[in-house]
């Protein structure tokens, strides 16, 4: 195997694994306050076809970059008063979402399906997703305001007691995390593929949410995670080059294999879990009255 | 002296209980002043309303004479007033400093943090390691950690509910030095407790409360016990009195050298616990807690396949690997500290209760079927056996007061006629009449022939009706004291830690 090529892959490796990081981190941020947002897959579908249609639109990435943004906050923002408000099921709402975001994208992006673009650079976003990563990791350990999302999803009561305002806080990592699940998609459809498809997104929603168990719900480790599970994917593409002679489903169901075993692996060992795992998470939290 | 704290006309009700009616009362600047009742009478809900942790529908607060709306914990805080809670507002994974930060009403810095709490802690004397995580700390001290974190924010009034409630002794003991020396410094204590002597050691004033009225409000100075007692309940309990003395001869039920070795940091491990229980025997295992008696509890229950090692003996069978109905077709009878969701189910009637603990007696069922007909009639049984005040047995088990579902459950488990009861907590959190009939029925009980264990945190329940007491500390169980010649300074000093 030649240097160039190890390098090549290596480089697939870095362009397709970018979204998971953005979604993972947006999710880890919205579980460590105590929610559990299953809607990232319909965020990012419709945040990639809310960017894609604008770009072809206006021709304008900066327009396009804003309003995949604005898609994020306002169907996070109606998830979390769905759940924080109105005290819906976080799962089923989630779900809900998800199943919504992707019949929106789809019907949105009917007439522009397999519409040329000129991507923008990957690189950009890839710097970027790195620094992120860093700077929750910062805000989670070392200041108040991060210290308050801990303290909030560790025991939303106690939180409330010592005169926190559980409900904003929420709010706003939920609006954090569906801000990232948007710029994941935006990624896709304008820089990674970059082209238009219903469906697009192909479960990344799903893994970077079993990502952010996997990183035991800490910053560095869904980067490494993040890396694995993106290194699996390009996988089947990479082995199928070296004439390894298996079907295409099998490398398609690898991520979710390994995302399986990994699941198991950590669960099976509780004390991690409940040491790292946000107390309240899925917990609805109701105010005294 | 003025008042610090005016409470006028609070009236808050929650449906189908009225938990404050009409409360006024004055608490004078610089005092302690206590709140005393029965549990439900409407305590914890009025201090709730001054911390603004709940919103009363009508009346009004007075603070330094003036009209004060207290609609979150965050503007009491900013009025000057903290509260200590009593089921802790601690946040368990996180450290002992961050716990500290999170209590505070400005932002500071580590270091300044530092030597904020030094200050505070050489002054009152606590003894607080700021790096540990709240999941290592024992009661005590997590109770430390909140006092500290409400000193921090210099309060003018601080609340405390039922801080004695998990505490030895001893640490009661130093508490209220703590409590002297903080009024002495200007601080005026708002102090929740059932408990009468502790309000007459403690107290300058005391308000006594009864089904959500204010009975009085009076200086603890020419009180006793048993004058107090007769104002909080508005009748006199008479106590059991364990039959003293006996020989018990026949062993029933052996433990021997039970040990477990968990890594979880949430359990406490069990080691190298013994015990001895005979016929018509009454042996309460005291202790404050968290100190393993729910890991104890598992253990005897077996509902969950705790890990252990050693032998559990009933009538010389070994019944480690036996499952709990196995253990309940020995005639194990069991009673768990939860009521609701453990054990029974809420939203479940009486009679569906008793079938899902006694599916295992054939009585109950026809072939595959539920035998209703000798349910409701066992349920009613039970019922009327044991006063449940309830209309029937298709009353949801949720709807139930805690007292009465208690007696319902104890009943249940006595009439299945057990010859080994196990009980934790049998009268944590209920009312005075329930508890005292409960205490009347398991003395009868034992003087029949059954043997039981009581897994209690309340020590005068437990000096009342045990024939013996061991201490459970850290998971060791000290050697068995013969109530007869028990004294209360080796208890708490077993409740410390401090046997062989």
């Amino acid at each position: 195997m030649s240097i160039e090529l190890i390098i090549g892959i290596l480089n697939i490796v870095l362009i397709s694994t970018t979204p998971l990081v953005f979604a993972g981190i947006g999710e880890l941020v919205t579980e460590k306050s105590g929610v559990l947002n299953l809607g990232l897959e319909g965020l990012m579908l419709v945040g990639a076809v809310t960017g894609f249609i604008t770009l072809v639109l206006t021709g304008n990435y900066f327009y396009s970059l804003f309003l995949s943004i604005i898609s994020g906050i306002i169907l996070s923002g109606i998830f979390a008063f769905l759940v924080l408000n109105l005290m819906t099921n976080q799962i089923a709402t989630g779900l809900a979402l998800t199943i919504f975001g992707i019949g929106l994208s789809a019907m949105l992006g009917k007439k522009f399906a397999g519409t040329p673009i000129d991507g923008l650079n990957p690189y950009y976003f890839i710097v970027i997703s790195f620094l992120l990563v860093f700077l929750v990791g910062y805000f989670l350990s070392k200041t108040k305001s991060g210290l308050i999302v801990r303290a909030v999803g560790e025991n939303h009561n106690s939180a409330y007691a010592l005169g926190y305002n559980v409900i904003k806080t929420r709010y706003l990592t939920i609006i954090f995390g569906g801000v990232m699940s948007s710029l994941a998609g935006y990624y896709i459809s304008i820089c990674y593929a970059p082209m238009w498809q219903e469906g697009m997104t192909a479960g990344r929603g799903w893994i970077a949410l079993a990502l952010v168990v996997f990183a035991t719900w800490k910053p560095w480790r869904l980067l490494v995670g993040a890396y694995i599970f993106g290194g699996v994917a390009i996988m089947q593409m990479n082995l199928q080059a070296f004439g390894v002679e298996l079907p295409g489903q099998f490398f398609n169901m690898m991520p979710y294999i390994a995302t399986l075993i990994v699941l198991v692996f950590i669960s099976s060992n509780k004390v991690r879990l409940k040491l790292s795992a946000p107390s309240c998470l899925n917990i609805p939290y109701e105010k005294n009255s | 002296m003025r008042y610090i704290v005016e409470f006028k006309n609070i009236f808050k009700s929650y449906p189908g209980v009225i938990a404050n009616d009409d409360v006024s009362f004055n608490i004078k600047e610089q005092s302690i002043h206590a709140i005393l009742g029965e549990n439900g009478a409407g305590k914890s809900t009025l201090v709730k309303i001054l911390y603004g942790h709940v919103k009363p529908d009508s009346g009004e607060i007075l603070i330094n004479s003036n009209l004060a709306i207290i609609n979150s914990p965050s503007t009491a805080k900013n009025l000057g007033i903290n509260m200590v809670f009593q089921h802790f507002s601690l946040f368990e994974s996180l450290t002992v400093a961050e716990n500290l930060i999170l209590g505070m009403n400005e932002n500071i810095s580590l270091t300044k943090l530092k030597d904020k709490s030094k200050t505070i802690c050489d002054k009152y004397g606590f003894n607080l390691n700021l790096n540990s995580p709240i999941s290592s700390l024992s009661v005590g001290q997590r109770q430390s950690v909140e006092i500290v974190r409400s000193l921090l924010n210099n309060p003018k009034i601080l609340i405390m509910d039922e801080p004695t409630s998990v505490l030895t002794p001893d640490e009661i003991g130093k508490l209220f030095k703590i409590i002297k020396n903080l009024v002495k410094d200007g601080l005026t204590v708002i102090f929740i407790s059932h408990k009468l002597e502790e309000i007459i050691n403690l107290s300058d004033y005391v308000t006594i409360m009864r089904n959500g009225k204010v009975v009085s409000t009076i200086s603890t100075q020419n009180e006793n016990p048993e004058t107090l007692g007769y104002k909080m309940l508005g009748y006199k309990v008479s106590k059991v009195k364990q039959v003293s003395k006996i020989n018990f001869s026949q062993e029933i039920f052996n433990i021997k050298n039970l040990s477990t070795q968990s890594k979880d940091p949430f359990t406490i491990n069990l080691n190298k616990i013994d015990l001895n229980l005979k016929k018509g025997q009454i042996f309460g295992i005291a202790g404050v807690a968290g100190n393993g008696q729910k890991e104890l509890m598992e253990i005897l229950l077996n509902e969950n396949d705790y890990e252990f090692s050693g032998d559990i003996f009933f009538k010389d069978l070994n019944i480690n690997n036996l499952s709990t109905f196995q253990r309940k077709s020995l005639s194990i009878s069991y009673v768990t500290e939860e009521r609701l969701g453990h054990s029974a189910v809420p939203e479940m009637s009486l009679s569906e209760n008793i079938f899902l603990s006694m599916n295992h007696k054939s009585e109950f069922k026809k072939g595959d079927f539920i035998n209703f007909e000798k349910i409701n009639s066992f349920a009613s049984d039970v019922i009327k056996s044991f006063n449940v005040d309830t209309p029937s047995y298709n009353v949801k088990a949720g709807k139930l007061s805690g007292g009465n579902l208690q007696k319902f459950i104890i009943g249940r488990e006595i009439m299945s006629n057990p010859e080994l009861l196990i009980l934790s907590q049998p009268t944590w959190g209920i009312d005075a009449g329930s508890e005292a009939f409960i205490k009347k029925t398991i003395v009868e009980l034992s003087q029949k022939g059954v043997s039981i264990i009581i897994i209690s945190h309340d020590l005068d329940e437990l000096l009342e009706v045990c024939h013996e007491i061991s201490v459970l500390y850290e998971g060791s169980l000290s050697n068995p004291l013969n109530v007869e010649d028990i004294n209360i300074t080796k208890l708490g000093k077993y409740m410390g830690g401090l046997f062989d």
